[in-house]
């Protein structure tokens, strides 16, 4: 690791320290100072988990419980492009799955992967509130709607 | 607390308020099943398991007993069609993913999802066929094995972790069929912080979590005894379980002491109890070797020797060590022996340990014990913990400790090492070690300074204040932070804390009493609970930790040289009279010698007949060297132990005495109560109780005694010692009683000082900052301190023993700070000679920042690389007692890893 990244790390754990500093109540905070450190680190690895037990001061056994109970949480770190793929009910019905393979295909990565070169990553999502564009893919804060199995490949160009 | 009438299948009862249903139905004999239910913890954490659902009148749903409360006008019941059928369901979608191997399980018959199957007539699931679990069973522990297919998801274990043992090594994962018990990132329990309590593995009611090693059990018929366990001071009650005369298993059993905790040695330690290599048969040293004997040729030898000495040197030419390990009863049996032979030269381990919490307390407050009880730690504002390394020493207690944090206590910790507690404490005094004294000062000049004491209770309680006052004024925290090397305001903020709560409870040991300033140590941690009224109330006082299992008691009963039972003088001429009326003997009225004395006075020929009775001073003792050489020229040395031990190579006469699994008798804690130890099974070989053995070799002498039972010998006790008067084997039955019990009516004695302060009122012992006897110099630039760890006790004769336990800890080593190390380019594993003015040892480095820059710590259980070869036998001048915890030392690189 070169002296840059390591500060740029430790940058990382500072802002997530004020923020847990900061809190009015440290009780039963666990889960939003999760849903903090998974926003500046991107995701949720064995070391800041353990970081988050030692502040709060609670085993590392119940952070890792709850990182691993709820989908939002994840350990695998994500891609600069993210890309999230909507199954929902309408998308599912629309065809989601069938983009879905697609993706996976053209990436060669499964679903919480991410691609050799660290550039593109897939989750799925439950509905973002815009069926009647399902199926629907999101890149950042950008909706692609009516995506069809042949649209894929032009969509992810555009981001390489 | 009020009660409630309620009724349970038409039967009118009254409930208390506030309990739940089941425990309500429980009382009345009415039965309900559950599978998570556990009196110990926290319902609202549980009704997993929804068996114990019942039927309550104008509800829709059927409700969770366990977690549901009584109130007026209740109707419930447990029996209706429609109750048995939703358990019977809840029991076959348990069993759909649930191995049915149950001729071939090791818990069978001893299952409650396999008992509660057979009462609903449950065989099979309709809901077989579905996803099975399939985990890869975790064997990595040492103690117990983890089945994750067998698991109920029932949150026994993970709440046992996490509300008692305050643990948290374990805890839920996934979600919905992935649900899982795992420790964190699915990592093996080896890896986990898991300190093998064993806890959750008494809890667990299926064969999910099961104690190494499998096939223990042969008979489908066990016994269970209640007893008390043999490590340390704590006292915790637990259940021995018996096949065959073996003890196959230990259960913890909700006494007042432990409240239904155990550490793994309690848990999992008893292996010893049955080892090959037990002392069986008497053997007497002939031409350098030992050979067996019968019982009669050893004790004739032993008495003629005696009677030979006693006739040619007098009889303070006789020496016994008594064992803070054996019975009261034994206890007390050994003294009246060695004082009827007239000679008071009788002492026990307790000289290495608390002999200056006996001097310091004893003359500030009159009593030297803990003032309050286990329990009430539980009950704390504020705790402080000082040369106390509780989680590890006394588990239990550090477990209480814990619960009392999650509870709101706050905890100060001052301690030369980084220790467990240390990080989750409110304030932590990472100070040198042996400047004790230097940081209570500061604190109670901080405290006086800001008007913090307690004004009322100085005034009415105490005397001596303003020569404290006036020595702590010379005390600010800025020169304690030199001496000790903390922050000031680190110290400011220790005292404020300290002072602000009603109810602070301090908590020390081996760290304060083992220094040439030991009764200052101790002196000035009474002085800063006086300054503060913390003295005669629950939950706050001072309570010295008592390391062995019985050296309250040995200390209480008089195996001690300067006292008969309670603390009675040898030198009050009264007491005197009455012992040597009771025990029809002329008594000596001069003080007899000390233990680190006997052992001096043996080597320099002063004492010709040395009786060690379950003791290891080849180990336990400092300056290991002079303690060999001693013993090598001692003229007659008996040993009675249940093992060969370092000791007993100097032997000349060895005799087989049984453990504590083989006899009955009485322990005293460390909160002073006293507690039955009964026995589970007969013993081995030819081995005899230790108070068999020294009533047989009395008879011998002439001096004949009849008990026929223990408990005659705790009835004479009683009617000679005001302290122990109310109490019988009758009488602690059930639960134990602390002294002071003075008759058959005192219901003992929860926290002492109530009303009034033992000695009158308490004395403020100003004592001034002095620094150890030997410091680091450019020679040996290090401080060398010795202690325990949380697997191996005292001298490890049990412990290492116990097959789990040796091969996690088969060695000794020497922490060593990362800093430290790398300047001498010393890497985790690396061999080491670790040499101080008296002797050297080689051993192995971890390397570990929970140890301050400049310290080197040792455990002492080791024979290999025995930390007492290096240890200072510099004494208190007041106790006697050696500065184990601090000498200077220095090291070498012996190879790399």
């Amino acid at each position: 690791m070169t002296g840059c990244t390591k500060n740029k790390n430790q940058l990382l754990y500072d802002e997530l320290a004020h923020f847990i500093a900061d809190l009015p109540e440290r009780k039963g905070a666990l889960i939003s100072v999760l849903h903090k450190a998974q926003s500046i680190f991107g995701y949720l690895p064995r070391e800041v988990q353990e970081f988050v037990a030692g502040q709060l001061k609670i085993p590392v056994s119940k952070v890792y419980g709850v990182v691993e109970f709820y989908a939002f949480f994840t350990m695998k770190p994500k891609g600069q492009i993210p890309i999230s793929i909507c199954l929902g009910t309408a998308c599912f019905i629309k065809g989601a799955k069938d983009v879905l393979s697609e993706l996976k295909q053209i990436l060669s990565i499964d679903v919480g992967e991410v691609t050799p070169d660290g550039r593109f990553s897939i989750d799925t999502l439950r509905c973002v509130g815009t069926c009647a564009m399902a199926p629907v893919i999101m890149i950042d804060e950008k909706v692609y709607g009516n995506v069809e199995r042949k649209d894929v490949k032009k969509i992810i160009r555009e981001h390489q | 607390m009020g009660t409630v009438n309620i009724t349970i299948n038409d039967k009118q009862i009254k409930a208390q308020l506030g309990s739940s249903v089941l425990s309500a139905a429980a009382k009345n004999g009415i039965h309900i099943p559950a599978l998570c239910d556990n009196e110990l913890l926290d319902a609202k954490n549980g009704a997993a398991c929804r068996i114990c659902v019942v039927e309550i009148d104008g509800r829709k749903t059927l409700s969770p007993s366990c977690a549901t409360a009584v109130s007026e006008g209740m109707g419930i019941r447990t029996d209706t069609d429609r109750v048995i059928k939703t358990r019977k369901m809840l029991l076959e979608l348990i069993i759909a993913n649930h191995p049915l191997d149950c001729d071939t399980c090791e818990k069978n018959n001893r299952c409650a999802l396999q008992t509660y199957c057979s009462d609903y007539g449950v065989e099979d699931s309709r809901f077989a066929g579905g996803e099975t679990k399939n985990y890869a069973p975790d064997t990595s522990n040492k103690f117990y094995d983890y089945d994750a297919n067998k698991c109920i998801l029932c949150g026994n274990c993970t709440r046992v972790c996490g509300e008692l043992q305050v643990n948290g090594a374990i805890g839920r994962a996934g979600r919905g069929f992935e649900t899982r018990v795992a420790a964190a990132f699915d990592e093996s329990l080896d890896k986990s912080v898991c300190v093998s309590c064993g806890n959750c593995v008494s809890a667990c009611p299926v064969d999910a979590l099961l104690p190494k090693p499998k096939g223990k059990r042969r008979s489908s018929e066990t016994g269970k005894v209640k007893t008390t366990c043999p490590y340390c001071g704590v006292g915790c009650q637990m259940n021995l379980i018996i096949d065959d005369n073996h003890v196959i298993d230990v259960e913890p059993v909700n006494g007042l002491a432990n409240r239904g905790l155990l550490c793994v040695k309690g848990k999992f330690g008893m292996e010893f109890i049955d080892k090959p290599d037990r002392l069986t048969v008497p053997l007497i040293k002939r031409n350098g070797e030992f050979v067996e004997s019968t019982w009669e040729q050893a004790l004739s030898l032993i008495a003629d020797k005696i009677t030979d000495v006693r006739d040619k040197h007098g009889a303070d030419a006789i020496a016994g060590l008594s064992s803070a390990r054996v019975t009261n009863e034994e206890n007390y049996l050994f003294q009246k022996f060695i004082r009827m032979l007239g000679t008071n030269n009788v002492d026990h381990c307790a000289r290495l340990c608390h002999a200056s919490t006996v001097t310091g307390l004893g003359t500030t407050l009159g009593s030297g014990a803990m003032t309050n009880s286990n329990a009430e730690i539980l009950g704390a504002d504020v705790i402080l913990v000082s040369g106390s390394n509780t989680t590890k020493t006394h588990p239990v207690l550090g477990s209480f400790m814990k619960q009392a944090q999650t509870r709101g206590a706050k905890l100060i910790v001052i301690e030369p090492r980084r220790i467990e507690l240390a990080q989750t404490a409110d304030v932590f005094l990472q100070i040198n070690p042996g400047t004790n004294v230097a940081v209570y000062n500061a604190m109670m000049h901080v405290i006086i300074e800001e008007g913090l004491q307690d004004k009322n209770y100085i005034a009415q309680k105490t005397e001596n204040y303003d020569a404290l006052k006036a020595l702590v004024a010379q005390c600010p925290p800025e020169i304690a932070a030199k001496i000790c090397d903390v922050h000031a305001d680190d110290i400011r903020a220790a005292a404020r804390l300290y002072a602000s709560a009603d109810k602070a409870g301090i908590f020390y040991s081996m760290g304060v009493t083992q220094h040439t300033s030991g009764t200052d140590g101790v002196k000035s941690v009474s002085n800063l609970a006086l300054l503060c009224g913390n003295v005669g109330i629950e939950s706050g006082g001072v309570n010295p930790l008592r390391g062995q299992n019985n050296v309250q008691g040995a200390c209480d009963i008089g195996a001690l040289p300067n006292v008969f039972t309670g603390y009675q003088k040898v030198t009050d001429e009264q007491a005197r009279a009455k012992f040597s009326k009771a025990w029809g003997a002329k008594l000596s009225d001069k003080n007899g010698l000390t233990l680190t004395e006997i052992i001096r006075k043996s080597g320099e020929g002063d004492i010709k007949f040395l009786y060690i009775m379950g003791e290891n001073p080849m180990v336990s003792d400092p300056d290991l060297n002079h303690v060999e050489q001693a013993l090598n020229d001692s003229e007659f040395i008996v040993v009675q132990d249940i093992f060969m031990t370092e000791t007993t190579a100097f032997a000349d006469v060895i005799l087989p005495a049984t453990s504590f699994a083989e006899k009955d008798g009485t322990f005293t804690n460390t909160e002073r109560r006293v507690q039955r130890v009964r026995k589970a099974i007969e013993p081995i070989g030819q081995s005899k109780a230790d108070w068999q053995i020294i009533m047989a070799l009395m008879s011998k002498m002439g001096l004949a005694q009849t008990y026929n039972h223990p408990n005659e010998i705790m009835d004479e006790i009683c009617q000679l010692t005001p302290l122990y008067g109310g109490i019988s084997f009758e009488r602690i039955e059930d639960e134990g009683l602390q002294w002071p019990c003075p008759d058959a009516s005192h219901p003992g004695t929860k926290y002492l000082h109530k009303d009034k302060i033992a000695r009158g009122k308490g004395l403020f012992a100003p004592a001034p900052y002095v620094p150890s006897d030997e410091l680091p110099d450019s020679e040996y630039p290090f401080y060398f301190s010795t202690g325990r760890i949380l697997y191996h006790y005292h001298t490890a004769t049990m412990t290492k023993r116990v097959e789990g336990i040796r091969k996690m800890f088969p060695k000794s080593f020497v922490q060593i700070h990362p800093k430290d190390a790398d300047k001498l380019s010393i890497r985790n594993g690396d061999k080491l000679i670790v040499a101080s003015r008296r002797g050297e040892v080689t051993t192995t480095a971890k390397v570990t920042d929970m140890v301050k820059q400049g310290l080197l710590f040792m455990p002492f259980h080791f024979a290999d690389g025995p930390a007492n070869m290096l240890t200072n036998p510099a004494l208190d001048p007041v106790a006697k007692i050696p500065e184990l915890k601090v000498c200077a030392a220095k090291i070498k690189k012996v190879s790399q890893t």
